[in-house]
């Protein structure tokens, strides 16, 4: 089963943006132009999107309306990036944060 | 610094409509959202809305929200988008970041329509990937076309909880068991009954021990709640589930109106942390309205007529209209409102145990702790009788406020009468012609058209079907009882598609004619 819903009961088939690339802890990804970035990396499989800053806990999408920040990551070179509501664009580079930083803790990865 | 007669905060049902009356009695009207899109929740919500015609009622919720935005673009409402109120002070000065940007605007009257925020529940493992919000799972699914997961458990049987299980399944999840420390359903009955008949198992007095995996979702262990909902020992389960939604209510986002200093309220029948106001959304401060959940938890519709009464208070605040047309404009949005907020589910009944409909008939005990009603109980409900020959059987079994099938039949089959919430009855003497508008009509799935006997030892049952892929006629399969477990052998006669209906698709099933008022979904062999 895909992630992405081809074609839905209520809504038809989506309409989507054009294709692009960006990149996701510097490997190279495709997702739709305009699409939250949180849904390029949900479709792409990936879950976690940081690591808190004091015990080192996952952290992935929760709220998905840009309300609860647990889905920050570091785009483009700028921590707490809000990626359920921050649009894809070409050519993104997209990070996991570990604390503020998009820097591995020694413990993680 | 920019000035408006209207200031209006949140572009969502209650804001829009808002917007759009005040526009139209000549105010000049902006409204801010934090949102890249307006509409609030109104365009993930894809299920048929109830209530009657002045409620726009069986008609989608996304629907809704365009109608609202042609509206609101005719009525020359203006609405700024990304633009997030970070402040409200004296004499209604709104604070607006945009960007990097932070504007200041002065509004001769203000409404705040900022909705709420879903709460949430902690246990150990709920900050692990792969725990959301149930909204999050409507906001993927509905808005990015995204599936949170694949095998998935709710907890919560509020309606936002059983809305969501249903659209989930709609796109092809799994939802492995919907689960509620309450001890009763909390959402409409209605609802309840189109997933329990899907196949999904309740837990009712149940809630989450933990959530399981490293660094995501694997499992979930649930376990039975006494009625201190304190864990029983020994009551546990195991589910194997990439993701845990919660629905869990909803929290005014009242901070907006805390910082302007209107005087504010604790109060759990409205969802938390209010303001104080009258009927109309007039706060404690002149000219600072507001409008929909922010001011107590209720739904769309109502935020709706809500946020028109809030537009028109706020126009006649700044003489746009006279007093008495005033009066006259909010008397009959009264009673579209007071509509809306009679029946089981009214916000005055709130915590109240309702054994009996109006109408004097015992509710239904097992939809109340399984989510569908049994067969021994259906045929005491007045929307369930027997007659030769093709008829409506409408198991509509709560007095809800909602009556769009006494419309919908032309033949005058099905009556409700001037009381809304009044639980639709089978005219004897009108004839069924299998037009099946009645069951597209029910924004509850709960009208189902039988006929009993063809002659040949077999009965025919339509029922409404929002699924893909549709099954040829001629699919062979199983009929699926209240309860969703296999009851019988089943073969599709016929699926039926109309504009009209709506995308409800009516699907015909062939089954003996002992299971006719058993068997109410089918499920095709694989």
């Amino acid at each position: 089963m895909d992630t992405r819903i081809s074609e839905h009961p209520i809504l038809g088939k989506k309409e989507n943006g054009k294709e692009i690339s960006f990149f996701y802890d510097g490997k190279e990804m495709k997702g739709y132009e305009g699409e939250p970035i949180a849904a390029a990396l949900k479709a792409a499989g990936v879950m976690v999107h940081r690591y808190t800053k004091k015990e080192h806990k996952p952290r992935g999408i929760f709220c998905a309306i840009g309300r609860c920040t647990d889905c920050v990551m570091v785009v483009d070179g700028v921590p707490n990036v809000r990626t359920c509501i921050t649009p894809l664009k070409e050519g993104m580079d997209v990070r996991t944060q570990y604390g503020v930083s998009d820097k591995p803790f020694d413990d993680v990865n | 610094m920019k000035r408006y007669d209207l200031i209006i905060v949140g572009a969502g049902p209650a804001g829009l409509s808002a917007a759009i009356e005040a526009a139209k009695k000549g105010l000049k009207v902006i409204v801010f959202d934090e949102n890249e899109k307006p509409g609030g929740q109104l365009f993930k919500q894809i299920h048929k809305f109830f209530g009657s015609k002045e409620h726009r009622a069986k008609i989608r919720g996304f629907v809704i929200g365009k109608q609202l935005l042609e509206e609101a673009d005719a009525a020359g409402v203006k609405v700024e988008l990304n633009a997030t109120v970070i402040g409200l002070y004296q004499d209604k000065e709104v604070v607006v970041k945009k960007g990097d940007e932070i504007r200041h605007f002065k509004g001769d009257s203000v409404i705040i329509a900022t909705g709420a925020a879903e709460n949430m529940v902690t246990f150990p493992g709920w900050t692990l990937p792969g725990v959301i919000g149930a909204g999050a799972a409507q906001t993927m699914l509905n808005l990015h076309g995204i599936l949170p997961g694949k095998k998935i458990l709710m907890l919560g049987s509020g309606n936002v909880g059983l809305v969501v299980s249903f659209q989930l399944m709609q796109c092809g999840c799994d939802v492995v068991a919907l689960v509620d420390a309450a001890p009763r359903v909390g959402g409409y009955g209605v609802h309840a009954s189109k997933i329990s008949r899907c196949g999904v198992p309740f837990y009712l007095s149940h809630t989450i021990v933990k959530a399981e995996g490293t660094d995501h979702v694997s499992g979930v262990t649930i376990a039975q709640v006494d009625d201190k909902f304190k864990f029983i020992p020994g009551t546990e389960k195991h589910f194997d589930v990439d993701t845990i939604c919660m629905a869990v209510g909803l929290s005014p986002m009242s901070q907006l109106l805390k910082m302007a200093g209107c005087k504010m309220e604790d109060n759990p029948k409205r969802g938390g942390q209010v303001p104080i106001c009258d009927e109309y959304g007039r706060t404690s401060l002149p000219g600072v309205l507001v409008a929909g959940d922010v001011s107590g938890i209720e739904e769309a519709s109502s935020a709706m007529i809500e946020g028109r009464m809030a537009g028109l208070v706020a126009a006649e605040y700044l003489g746009f209209m006279e007093k008495d047309e005033l009066d006259a404009s909010l008397k009959e949005l009264d009673d579209a409102l007071m509509g809306l907020r009679q029946g089981m589910f009214a916000p005055s009944n709130r915590g109240k145990k309702i054994e009996k409909t109006e109408e004097g008939i015992d509710i239904s005990s097992n939809l109340l702790k399984k989510g569908f009603v049994s067969d021994d109980e259906i045929e005491r409900f007045p929307g369930v009788t027997h007659r030769v020959g093709v008829h409506p059987v409408m198991e509509c079994t709560q007095n809800i406020p909602c009556n769009p099938c006494q419309d919908a039949c032309k033949k005058g089959c099905i009556s409700i009468g001037d009381n809304i919430t009044s639980l639709p009855v089978v005219v004897n003497d009108a004839a069924c012609i299998n037009c099946g508008m009645c069951v597209a009509s029910c924004s509850g799935q709960a009208i189902f058209l039988v006929d009993e006997d063809t002659g040949d030892g077999m009965a025919t049952v339509t029922l409404p079907y929002e699924f893909l892929p549709l099954p040829e006629p001629g699919t062979k399969g199983k009929g699926l009882g209240r309860d969703g477990k296999a009851v019988c052998d089943a073969v599709v006669v016929s699926v039926k598609t109309s504009k009209a209906f709506d995308k409800t698709n009516l699907l015909t099933m062939k089954v003996p004619k002992e299971y006719a008022m058993k068997a109410r979904f089918f499920k095709a062999e694989v």
